[in-house]
């Protein structure tokens, strides 16, 4: 119980407060009016028809989409405009719908690259492999160890990425964005074209991560069941206006929703 | 046959490949970061050998105008990021292509503007005609030398992209943009650390070719021979573009020595291009380059 008291008081700060975002692009209004608090420690569904305004939503969190009107406050300060690189360096990291990893690299220099930012540069130490450099690569080699035995892939390590199949691939983005060891970390349909034994693999890594490093989770997805089973909150886009925000059962149960997904109105 | 000939042509070929591979190399770079062709990176190579020439004439000593001329290949790298790069963002590759066209005779111009169109001699106290002598066979001193500079440079190069920070953001950028910006790697300082490398290792390429030809105009158009370099080793490898160097300089000298005269010779300047065209209908990606998987 006490366990539980002390989930419910750490969810309750809001890390992330979005408030009245109007985004368009051209004559396409991609979401309007939308308000968003993002809770520390949640995971936090963003689910809704095609079309919805869930993808945009997530640009606007990632800061890739500087929406024309209203503000993003990021732990209780207003974010003006950033540069895409920086966003990183925020504590925000995500995957990608299709998934965007480093072709050529093995597993394990994927993950590594997810660190870069976290090191330090001497190019001659580091060429020569010695002193800061020797030292800085271990380090950094061990946490990615540590993320490669946390997302079962030691078999793949060195494997190329693009050999590896789907699922694979998927985990070890995941494995990069956590790398960064992020505070917000922004999951873009994770299991979208997964079979359901995979399926059942990222619910746990999901689920794991927010558990044991406390990172706050947003997820796209499309699959209710998976979205209902490990959601704390989820809200419903529907053609980028908020309808529902609330616990899976709450949302499950409101007639605009059933509505927007039965395509009634 | 007479080995000792053959054992000379072959290690002469090899040699001078290792002079292909460097004028390659700016390539490659460029390449895997960008997945732009620079066309510009036989001007590049004018350039620097120019620039290089002329402050040893100015009286600098050599150390020191090594030093000058990586500077200002660095700065020139700076320029194109701004001006030609910065605004050309998110555009097709066929578009940056284009742009480093332009850049091609704008460089070439500039250098015979700001410099002069002379044909200079670049002595770096190396005797070109100097050979060492293995059984009967001679082979160029200047050349071996030649060899050994253009093997460290791919040494330290490999080094730096496989094992430093900055070299792994290099592959990343070269590999996916978004995924790159995502973990926090910048693409605008990348830029600049990539046109830098290739305006360095061109400054290498145009000093052992300027000191072989002489720094002129003609310079800039060795670039030419790098295409079938490249072709042949893989546009994204940095051991390709050696590997390529050296079968097209001992392709080259052996087909010109053995085949040449049953076709009337004169076959060296085309023979490279011949195997390029055969590299291409059977390994299109080259004997290194990066495999292209696609799922259907």
């Amino acid at each position: 119980m006490s366990i539980n008291n002390q989930n419910l008081i750490s969810k309750s700060e809001v890390i992330m407060n979005i408030k009245d975002i109007n985004l368009s692009f051209g004559g396409l209004k991609a979401l309007s009016g939308v308000s968003l608090q993002i809770k520390k420690g949640e995971i936090l569904a963003i689910i809704g028809p095609n079309g919805a305004g869930k993808s945009s939503m997530l640009n606007v969190i990632s800061g890739i989409y500087v929406p024309q009107e209203g503000v993003v406050e990021w732990k209780g300060e207003v974010r003006n405009k950033i540069a895409p690189h920086d966003i990183a360096r925020m504590g925000i990291a995500r995957t990608f719908q299709n998934i965007a990893l480093f072709k050529g690299m093995s597993a394990l220099e994927n993950i590594l690259t997810g660190r870069n930012i976290l090191m330090k540069r001497n190019l001659f130490m580091e060429m020569l492999y010695m002193g800061l450099g020797r030292r800085q690569e271990e380090e950094h080699r061990k946490k990615a160890e540590e993320i490669i035995d946390f997302l079962e892939i030691q078999s793949i390590r060195k494997t190329p990425v693009a050999r590896l199949p789907y699922g694979m691939q998927k985990r070890v983005e995941l494995g990069r964005a956590l790398a960064l060891e992020p505070e917000l970390l922004l999951l873009d349909e994770p299991m979208a074209g997964m079979n359901v034994e995979e399926k059942e693999d990222m619910c746990r890594f999901v689920l794991d991560v927010n558990e044991q490093f406390g990172t706050t989770i947003v997820l796209i997805e499309h699959d209710m069941g998976v979205v209902m089973d490990i959601s704390d909150r989820v809200v419903v886009l529907d053609y980028g206006i908020k309808i529902a925000d609330g616990t899976p059962d709450k949302v499950r149960s409101e007639k605009k929703v059933i509505d927007a997904y039965l395509g009634v109105g | 046959m007479d080995w000792w000939f053959f054992l000379e042509v072959f290690v002469g070929g090899l040699l001078s490949g290792v002079m292909y591979s460097l004028v390659a190399l700016g390539f490659v770079l460029i390449f895997k970061a960008s997945g732009v062709f620079n066309f510009a990176q036989g001007a590049m190579v004018l350039f620097a050998a120019l620039t290089f020439v002329r402050l040893l004439e100015m009286g600098i000593p050599m150390l020191v105008a090594v030093g000058v001329t990586m500077a200002i290949m660095v700065i020139l790298a700076i320029a194109i990021e701004r001006i030609v790069l910065r605004p050309l963002v998110n555009q097709d590759l066929i578009i940056l292509f284009m742009a480093t066209i332009g850049l091609n005779y704008f460089i070439e111009g500039m250098a015979q503007l700001v410099w002069d169109s002379k044909v200079h001699v670049l002595d770096l106290g190396i005797d070109e005609y100097d050979a060492f002598e293995i059984g009967e066979a001679f082979i160029n001193k200047f050349d071996v030398y030649a060899a050994l500079i253009a093997g460290g440079l791919v040494l330290v190069l490999s080094l730096f992209f496989r094992y430093t920070v900055i070299g792994r953001a290099l592959r990343a950028v070269a590999d996916d943009h978004q995924a790159a910006l995502s973990v926090g790697i910048p693409l605008r300082t990348i830029w600049i650390y990539v046109w830098s490398t290739a305006g360095i290792v061109a400054m290498v390429a145009g000093v052992v070719w300027g000191s072989k030809l002489g720094v002129q105009f003609a310079i800039s158009s060795v670039a030419l021979k790098a295409i079938p370099v490249l072709i042949i080793g893989g546009f994204t490898s940095v051991p390709g573009a050696i590997l390529g160097g050296l079968i097209v300089g001992c392709g080259e000298k052996l087909a010109e020595v053995y085949l040449g005269g049953f076709v009337g010779g004169a076959i060296e300047n085309w023979f490279p291009y011949m195997l390029a065209l055969l590299v291409l209908m059977i390994r299109p990606e080259g004997i290194f380059g990066e495999k292209i998987i696609e799922r259907v």
